[in-house]
C-alpha cells in the first residue's frame, strides 16, 4: 500500500502515525530487542500479526507462558540485556506471575507485554479478562495499563528504561486490544526519564573513602559479593577481581553472585550460606571487616541473625537504598552501582592504601585450617553414582567449552553451586530468591537462543524438571540443543532431606512413585535420551550428551538418599555448621531443635 | 565447632524486638496516575506495615502531583524501611518523615489537622446541649432541621475524638472523618 509522504519534520524526529500493534514492534526494535518469548492468544493477535510481517525480531514460541518468562530471564541473565515476553490476557497474564516474581526477587530485567480485553470491556468480566495490573503490581518493579494509543510508545520506552536501570527488575505493559488496533503517533525513545525515577548510581565519595580506610586497617577481612556485581556488567566483575588482587582479601559469594570472582582464583573461599563452604561461613563469622557488594543479607546467607558475624564492622554497597539496614545493621552504607563504586574503591586503594601482607598472614593461615576440613567432601562410591561426583565429572568434561549452566531448585541446585566451578560472570542461571522449581529448563532455552553455539546445560532434579518439561517441545522446534542433565534420585531430594531433619524421617509425599521413563520421554519429544546408572559409564555418557547436536534429556541415576552438606541447620549460626563427616544419623536427627523446626 | 557441641538456641530471624514502636507522620509526593494509591497501600499490606490514617488529594494540578499523608506506627528500624520502600515505587517523588523533621527543628510534632462531619439527632435538652458543646469546640453547623444537626469540626485528632465521644450520649448518628493532613511549621517546603 502506498503511503502519503509524512510531513518532513515529523519524519525526522521519528514521529510516525501507526497502529498500537505496529508501535509495539517498532518500540522493541528501537530498544534493541532481537528475540522475544511468547504465546499468542485473542488479546494479542494484532501484535502477532505485526510480528508475522517483519524479520528484525525473532519470536520464540513456548508451550506455557511460565516457560516464556523463565526463558526471557535466562536470556537476560546470560546477555545482560532485557528479556522480553509477550502473552495474552487472562490466563496468559496469570501464568506469567511466577516468572515475574522470580525476576523481581533476583533483580532480572524482564519486560512483559500482555494483551488485555478492549478498554470498553474492562471491568465487565469479559472472556479472558483479569486485572493484570492489579495482579502483577506486587510482583513487578512497575507496571502500566495503556488506555491511549498516543501514550503507548512512551510507556514502552519507559518500561525498558525502568526494567534495565538501577536495581533491574520485571515490568508489565498491559495493552487492551482496541489500543493495539487504534492509530496514533509513535515517538522514539527519549533520553529524559520521568522525574520521579532516578536511581543513585555514584557512591558517596566520603563513604567510599571511609570504607577504603576501614578495609586498609582490617586484619581479618572478607569480601562478600552477590548478584548485584553480575548485574552491574562484566566490567564490575573485572573490577572486583582487581580489588581482590590489590587487597589480598579472601572473597566469598552468594548463590546469585557465582562467577563474578573466578572459582579458580586463589582468594576464593567458595559460596557462603546455608549450603556454603565451612571456610566461607567461618570467615564470615570471625571477620573484623566485611565488605558486602551487591548482596542483600538474605536469610539463607545470614543464618541466625543475632549471631551473624558478631565482631565485624560492615560496609554495604547496594544500588537499592531499601536493602541497606534491612536485615543487618551496617556501619558504612554506600548507595550506588556496584561497578562504579568498585571503580572508586580500586582507584582509592591504589592511591592511598597498601596491603600489609604480613598482617593478613594469620588470617589466611586460619582460613587454611578451615579449608583443610574439606567441607564439600563426600564418600566416593564405585557402584552408585554420587550426585556430587556427577557434577564434578560434568564440570571436568565441559570446562574447556563455552558452557552455560542453569538449574532447577533443590539439592541438585546446591550441588551444582558447590561442585561446578564458575570462572566467568553470566554463566550461571538459577532461581535464588523465589526458588522456582521448573526454572532451569526454559531458562536454558532462553540462554541457548542468545548463544546458539554455546553448550547450555540445565542441571536438574527429577521432580523440578517435570514442572516445565513441556518446553522440550519448544527447544526442538527452535533447534536449541539444550542438555537436561537430571540428577534422578526419585525423590524431591531437598524436601526429603528436610523431612529427615525435621519430621522424624516421615517422608510425606516426597517420593515420586510414577516417574516417566525419561529416555522414552526424550524420544517422544524428538530429543535424544541417555540413561546412566554406573559411575564407570558416566564419562562416556556425558561425552555423548555433549556431542549430540540435538536437545538431550540425560537421566543420571544417582544415590537416592544422599543429603546435601555442609549445612547450617535452621536456627543456627555460621559457626554451627553440620559437616558431612559429622552428619551421623543421630546428628542429623538432632540438628534442629524445637524452636528451629518452626522456621524454614 | 559443629551443631552437636553448641547449645541449641533458635531464632532464625525471629529475634525479639527490643525497640519500641513510635508513631510517625509521613508526607509522600507522588505522580497522580492510576494505581498509585494501590501501590502505596499494597506496599503497606504486603510487607505488614501499619496504617493508622491515610489521606490523599492532588495538590499541584499542572504537574499532576498528589500528596499523601500517612500516619504509621513501627519501630525505628521498620520506619526506616517504610521510607525506603516507598521511595522505591516508581511514581513516588519524595518521602518526608514530618515527625522526624519537626523533631530536628526542636518541635515535638508537625501541624496535624483532621476534619470530621458529625451527625447528631435529638430534641429538647440534648439538642441544646449538643449545640452548646459544638460552640465550645468551635464546630460549625453545616446542616440542621428540627431533629438533627450536622457539625463540621476541624482540629487535632484528639480534639475530634473528644468531640465525637461527647456527642455519643446526645444522639450521635454517624461520623465521617478525613484522616490526618499534616505540614511542618516554618517557611520551608517539604
Amino acid at each position: 500500500m502506498e503511503q502519503r509522504a509524512p510531513e518532513p519534520r515529523a519524519y525526522e524526529t521519528g514521529r510516525h502515525e501507526m497502529t498500537g500493534a505496529e508501535m509495539v514492534v517498532q518500540a522493541l526494535r528501537d530498544n534493541g530487542v532481537e528475540h522475544i518469548f511468547g504465546y499468542p492468544g485473542g488479546a494479542v493477535l494484532p501484535i502477532y500479526d505485526e510480528l508475522f510481517q517483519q524479520e528484525d525480531i525473532q519470536h520464540i514460541l513456548v508451550r506455557h507462558e511460565q516457560g516464556a518468562g523463565h526463558a526471557a530471564e535466562g536470556y537476560a541473565r546470560s546477555t545482560g540485556k532485557a528479556g522480553v515476553m509477550l502473552v495474552t490476557s487472562g490466563p496468559g497474564a496469570t501464568n506469567a506471575v511466577t516468572p515475574l516474581q522470580d525476576a523481581l526477587m533476583d533483580s532480572i530485567p524482564l519486560v512483559c507485554i500482555t494483551g488485555q480485553v478492549p478498554t470498553t470491556l474492562i471491568g465487565s468480566d469479559a472472556f479472558q479478562e483479569c486485572d493484570t495490573v492489579g495482579i502483577t503490581r506486587p510482583c513487578t518493579k512497575h507496571n502500566w495499563l495503556v488506555r491511549d494509543v498516543n501514550e503507548l510508545a512512551a510507556v514502552l520506552h519507559e518500561a525498558f528504561h525502568v526494567a534495565t536501570t538501577g536495581r533491574p527488575g520485571p515490568v508489565v505493559v498491559d495493552i487492551p486490544k482496541d489500543v493495539q488496533f487504534a492509530k496514533g503517533i509513535y515517538t522514539p525513545p527519549q533520553t529524559a526519564p520521568r522525574t520521579s525515577y532516578h536511581p543513585t548510581l555514584d557512591g558517596n565519595q566520603d563513604m567510599i573513602r571511609a570504607a577504603v580506610s576501614l578495609m586498609a586497617s582490617a586484619r581479618r577481612p572478607i569480601i562478600y559479593s552477590g548478584g548485584g556485581v553480575i548485574n552491574a556488567g562484566p566490567e564490575a566483575s573485572h573490577l572486583l577481581r582487581e580489588l581482590v588482587e590489590l587487597t589480598g582479601f579472601p572473597i566469598t559469594s552468594t548463590l546469585m553472585g557465582l562467577g563474578a570472582y573466578p572459582a579458580s582464583g586463589e582468594n576464593w573461599l567458595g559460596m557462603l550460606g546455608m549450603h556454603g563452604t565451612y571456610e566461607a561461613n567461618m570467615a564470615m563469622h570471625d571477620c573484623d571487616v566485611m565488605l558486602c557488594i551487591g548482596a542483600r543479607f538474605d536469610d539463607r546467607i545470614t543464618g541466625r541473625l543475632d549471631a551473624f558475624s558478631p565482631n565485624s564492622r560492615k560496609i554495604h554497597v547496594d544500588v537499592d537504598p531499601s536493602s541497606i539496614n534491612k536485615n543487618v545493621r551496617v556501619d558504612i552504607p554506600i548507595i550506588g552501582d556496584a561497578g562504579r563504586v568498585l571503580e572508586d574503591m580500586v582507584r582509592l586503594w591504589r592511591a592511598s592504601a597498601k596491603t600489609d601482607k604480613a598482617a593478613l598472614k594469620p588470617w589466611w593461615e586460619q582460613i587454611g585450617r578451615w579449608r583443610a576440613r574439606q567441607s564439600l567432601a563426600y564418600k566416593p562410591n564405585n557402584e552408585i553414582i554420587m550426585p556430587q561426583y556427577a557434577i564434578e565429572r560434568l564440570y571436568e568434561l565441559t570446562k574447556e567449552r563455552d558452557v552455560y549452566i542453569t538449574t532447577e531448585v533443590g539439592q541438585h541446585q546446591m550441588w551444582a553451586a558447590q561442585h561446578f566451578s564458575f570462572d566467568q560472570p553470566n554463566r550461571w542461571m538459577t532461581s535464588g530468591g523465589l526458588g522456582t522449581m521448573g526454572y532451569g529448563l526454559p531458562a536454558a532455552l532462553g540462554v541457548q537462543i542468545a548463544h546458539p553455539d554455546a553448550l547450555v546445560i540445565d542441571i536438574a532434579g527429577d521432580a523440578s524438571v517435570l514442572m516445565t518439561m513441556q518446553e522440550m517441545s519448544s527447544a526442538v522446534q527452535h533447534e536449541a540443543p539444550i542438555k537436561i542433565f537430571i540428577l534422578n534420585n526419585q525423590y524431591m531430594g531437598m524436601v526429603r532431606q528436610w523431612q529427615q531433619l525435621l519430621h522424624g524421617n516421615r517422608l510425606s509425599h516426597s517420593y515420586t512413585e510414577a516417574l516417566p521413563d525419561f529416555v522414552k520421554l526424550a524420544e517422544a519429544y524428538g530429543c535424544h535420551g541417555i540413561r546412566c546408572e554406573k559411575p564407570g559409564d558416566l564419562d562416556g555418557a556425558i561425552q555423548e550428551m555433549i556431542e549430540v547436536k540435538k536437545p538431550v534429556i540425560f537421566d543420571c541415576r544417582v544415590a537416592n538418599l544422599a543429603n546435601c552438606f555442609p549445612m547450617i541447620p535452621s536456627g543456627k549460626a555460621h559457626n554451627e555448621m553440620l559437616l558431612p563427616d559429622e552428619a551421623t544419623d543421630e546428628a542429623v536427627a538432632n540438628a534442629i531443635d524445637a524452636e528451629g523446626r518452626a522456621l524454614v | 565447632m559443629n551443631a552437636q557441641l553448641q547449645p541449641t538456641g533458635s531464632a532464625y530471624f525471629i529475634t525479639k524486638e527490643t525497640q519500641k514502636a513510635e508513631t510517625r507522620t509521613l508526607a509522600v509526593l507522588v505522580d497522580n496516575e492510576p494505581g498509585v494509591l494501590a501501590r502505596v497501600i499494597g506496599l503497606f499490606s504486603g510487607r505488614g506495615y501499619n496504617i493508622d490514617s491515610l489521606t490523599v488529594s492532588e495538590t499541584e494540578h499542572e504537574r499532576h502531583l498528589s500528596r499523601i499523608t500517612i500516619v504509621t506506627r513501627g519501630t525505628p528500624h521498620v520506619l526506616e524501611q517504610i521510607k525506603h520502600q516507598l521511595e522505591r515505587i516508581v511514581p513516588v517523588h519524595r518521602v518526608v518523615d514530618l515527625t522526624m523533621s519537626a523533631q530536628d527543628r526542636g518541635q515535638e510534632r508537625p501541624l496535624e489537622r483532621e476534619l470530621a462531619m458529625v451527625k447528631v439527632r435529638g430534641t429538647g435538652n440534648n439538642r441544646v446541649e449538643a449545640l452548646r458543646l459544638a460552640d465550645a469546640f468551635r464546630a460549625q453547623v453545616i446542616d440542621a432541621n428540627t431533629e438533627h444537626f450536622i457539625f463540621e469540626i476541624t482540629g487535632r485528632v484528639s480534639k475530634v475524638e473528644q468531640f465525637i465521644a461527647i456527642m455519643k450520649p446526645l444522639g450521635l448518628v454517624e461520623v465521617c472523618r478525613t484522616g490526618v493532613v499534616a505540614m511542618n511549621r516554618g517557611a520551608e517546603g517539604m
